[in-house]
């Protein structure tokens, strides 16, 4: 496997905010539109954080406008331009699916510190 | 040299130049030395032999150890021929993952991983039977395997259940996604037959068998 790791350690991005399930995140991702480039901003509750190496990915749930969004990305992927870490959160788990089934203010409870 | 001997490392996956995301499959692949070259006139054919994987002396047979000293070189664990031209090669030459590119379609051959004996359904994508309606044992049946007096018996290839895998499998027009000539490695994307550990033979495409 070390191999494999020498080949993912290429891509690694070294200064990476430090993060947790539960913490809420404002991620800056860079779109592609034609030859323009511009960043896009995604605010909201980490969710979830699997995988390791290069093919580590988090989930960041929001709710806009009453609609609960989810997006999942690739935590070393160069399209981030950067994680700002908005609030700490406590939480008690490791993956908060439980989360969906609540109100925006439980979810405010479940999370602070 | 259209080709080269490896072995499989495992999967992952990388960013492109655009931040996409490529499955691909490490391949270590060479070095490889030149073992036999065959020619029309002695074999009857145009080939090229390379050896991979090194083997110690002792573990070697007499014949293998002889047929490695002819190239000048140490007994491999697997020696494989390509069907080309040896043009410009010698004996005892060294072949590396340099004759790859980045871009570049090829070709992999290797065993594909033994799944024992299976159903048609695993098998040969049957779909079964119906689950409800009165039948039963009927779910994962293949149905009629053929007429009844004639012709009285069931015809050759009639696809039944049997042993799947560990049978020679190509994958054709994977991409060449990296080389890395410093340590052997050779990513391709997409997966390639077998388990990890495994041998392979990658090649690159004929022009007939290259998908535009």
């Amino acid at each position: 496997m070390d191999k494999i790791a020498l080949i993912e350690a290429r891509q690694l991005k070294t200064n990476i905010t430090q993060f947790h399930p539960g913490d809420s995140v404002n991620v800056h991702f860079r779109v592609v539109e034609g030859d323009k480039e511009r960043i896009q901003q995604f605010q909201g509750v980490v969710i979830n954080r699997r995988g390791s190496g290069l093919r580590e990915t988090f989930t960041v749930r929001k709710v806009s406008n009453g609609v609960g969004v989810e997006r999942i990305f690739p935590l070393h992927s160069p399209r981030i331009a950067k994680i700002d870490l908005v609030r700490q959160g406590r939480v008690r788990r490791a993956k908060l699916y439980y989360l969906r089934s609540l109100s925006t203010k439980s979810i405010r409870q479940k999370t602070s510190a | 040299m259209n080709g080269i001997l490896g072995k499989k490392l495992g999967m992952t996956s990388v960013f492109d130049e655009r931040g996409e995301i490529i499955p691909c499959t490490v391949i270590e692949a060479g070095p490889c030395v030149v073992t036999q070259l065959k020619t029309k006139e002695t074999d009857g054919y145009e080939a090229v032999q390379l050896g991979f994987d090194e083997k110690k002396k002792n573990r070697a047979t007499k014949p293998e150890a002889g047929h490695a000293a002819k190239a000048n070189t140490v007994p491999h664990r697997l020696v494989r021929e390509f069907r080309t031209a040896p043009e410009g090669l010698k004996l005892g030459a060294n072949i590396t993952v340099e004759i790859f590119r980045k871009g570049e379609k090829v070709k992999v051959s290797g065993t594909s991983k033994g799944k024992g004996f299976q159903g048609v359904v695993r098998r040969h994508h049957f779909g079964g039977g119906p689950a409800t309606h009165g039948q039963s044992d009927r779910l994962r049946a293949p149905g009629s395997i053929g007429s009844s007096s004639y012709p009285s018996r069931v015809f050759k290839g009639q696809r039944m259940a049997g042993h799947m895998g560990n049978t020679r499998t190509t994958v054709y027009n994977l991409t060449v996604v990296d080389v890395i000539p410093e340590s052997n490695l050779l990513l391709v994307r997409g997966p390639v037959p077998g388990a990890i550990n495994s041998y392979l033979q990658v090649q690159k495409l004929s022009r007939d068998r290259a998908w535009k």
